[in-house]
């Protein structure tokens, strides 16, 4: 019997399974999957909880229940991956996994102790994170009885997860302390290191657009060095300082320990992978999913599900010794939510930035891109039963992985 | 393309003024981008700049701010008092180098 293993039972390593469980002979492969415990976050629900809009309990379920019973499930972390001896090492028994085949889908956490003084004396008490369900869950019980006042939200350094996700929480911010009658006791202010609200030209200016209509202030070219909690004050490299009553900070995002431990990292614990064939850049029977790649692509489910279908075909055709065809063109698809029951989407691939039209979804849509509407809103929420229920379990849904200009609207 | 000559060297730039091919650039060339940016090479800058051209020789892509600190040995601090708002970038336009490739 030869071995296929997965490092990872989150939503890149739980979608691939099944996929390679469909196309790998049960005779001739063994197929394990490890993970150190057995909640299934949907990660992007944290959102939704600092606002009520979700409970904690929505946003979990146990891994176990999306893992076919013919998958050698273990639960235990992960000592020490020896890519050179093709094998990997269990805390669980001192056990020692040989493969043949091996997929790392560790992906990323937040590591607020990189920043000086952000996980100090202030930590959970007016400084929170909203990148863990925790965290999420504590900022929920912190604004129900917030009184108002100056609420600042940081990205420490980029890569992180869901790049969009800190302007989706100042929007629903917005929102929410309208709702409440309190909007104008509380200042909005996002403070970034890119030049702009987001990364490419035109998303930038369409988001930047948007935070500025809701009267939310935007401080760019922010590199976080330190949080000053006697002064509340977050300070950047540069010495400008920014007060707060309430922090809201998306720390330093790295990917798994047991990269650094094995050596397979770079300085964030991202492991560097070929950016169209998913392949480990060092070893050729090593592949690599999601967070914990090191390509430019964004860091979010969307993205996965794309990458599931290059995979598998790549991994079957290196099997076989053929030469691996399919490319992973960078493509992501993101709802981004404004507040208001309204979304915005967008669609874009490691060669094309986001762009207006729409978004020719099957039966349900079209969806506008790069604008506002309601029936995006009901997208963003539908996407948990059907990450749940059809993505996980690699039940085909209507999009392709592929991006595809159709709809969109290119300027002259 | 657009070109644009900058210390008597015609070289390939994009609209926002970055080399697109590093093979073009010169000292000279990193001089003239350094003043335009406000900034007089010392032998600090130096060393960020020729560790950065010989990271993204390897990477074949600019490297991060992270990538810059942790492999030339200049603090994040030091790097910002070199090449204030935003090192990254200006690291990368004065070495000749693309725009520091974000992720969306």
């Amino acid at each position: 019997m030869k071995n296929f293993v997965i490092l990872g039972a989150g939503t890149a390593g739980t979608m691939l399974v099944h996929e390679m469980l469909r196309k790998l002979n049960p005779n001739e492969w063994k197929i394990t999957m490890v993970d150190k415990d057995d909640d299934h976050f949907y990660q992007p629900g944290y959102l939704f909880l600092p606002f009520g809009l979700y409970q904690p309990k929505d946003v979990v379920k146990p891994k176990h229940k999306f893992i076919p019973g013919s998958v050698n499930f273990i639960l235990s972390e992960v000592e020490l991956i020896e890519p050179d001896k093709n094998q990997i090492r269990l805390v669980k028994d001192n056990q020692v996994l040989p493969y043949d085949y091996l997929v790392i889908a560790t992906g990323a956490d937040i590591h607020p102790e990189e920043t000086e003084g952000l996980k100090e004396d202030g930590w959970r008490q007016n400084i929170f994170d909203f990148y863990t369900a925790d965290g999420a869950a504590a900022l929920g019980k912190f604004l129900q009885k917030w009184e108002g006042g100056r609420l600042l939200v940081n990205v420490v350094e980029n890569p992180i997860k869901c790049p969009v996700a800190p302007l989706e929480f100042l929007m629903l911010a917005d929102w929410y302390f309208s709702k409440r009658g309190m909007r104008n006791k509380v200042e909005l202010t996002y403070a970034t290191p890119l030049s702009g609200a987001f990364t490419k030209p035109t998303s930038s200016k369409a988001l930047g657009g948007m935070l500025e209509k809701k009267n939310i202030k935007l401080e760019t070219d922010f590199y976080a060095g330190s949080v000053d909690t006697s002064r509340n004050m977050l300070v950047s490299f540069d010495e400008r300082e920014l007060p707060y009553d309430l922090l809201v900070s998306v720390p330093t995002n790295k990917g798994a320990d047991v990269i650094k431990r094995s050596g397979m990292g770079d300085s964030l614990n991202f492991v560097p992978t070929k950016k169209d064939l998913l392949q480990s850049e060092k070893w050729e029977n090593i592949w690599v999913m999601g967070d914990a790649a090191n390509i430019p692509a964004s860091k979010a489910g969307a993205v996965i599900h794309f990458q599931a279908d290059i995979v598998v075909k790549n991994i079957l055709q290196h099997m076989k010794g053929k030469e691996m065809t399919h490319k992973f063109d960078g493509h992501s698809l993101c709802y981004i939510e404004s507040g208001y029951n309204k979304a915005v989407l967008i669609d874009f691939a490691y060669e094309q930035e986001p762009i207006f039209g729409s978004y020719p979804f099957p039966v349900v849509g079209p969806f506008s891109l790069l604008k506002e509407t309601t029936i995006n809103h009901w997208g963003k929420l539908a996407f948990r039963f059907m990450y749940y229920d059809l993505l996980l379990k690699g039940i085909p849904v209507p999009l392709p992985s592929r991006f595809s200009m159709a709809g969109k609207v290119v300027e002259k | 393309m657009p070109t644009k000559v900058i210390a008597g060297k015609e070289v390939q730039v994009n609209d926002e003024g970055y080399l697109t091919n590093p093979a073009e650039w010169t000292k000279e060339i990193a001089i003239e981008i350094a003043k335009e940016e406000g900034i007089e090479l010392t032998e600090a800058h130096w060393k960020v700049i020729d560790f950065s051209r010989s990271a993204a020789a390897s990477n074949g892509a600019s490297p991060t701010l992270r990538t810059i600190t942790d492999g030339s040995g200049v603090s994040t601090k030091e790097l910002f008092g070199l090449f204030p708002k935003g090192p990254a970038k200006k690291v990368a336009r004065i070495s000749g180098l693309g725009k520091p490739e974000g992720c969306v």
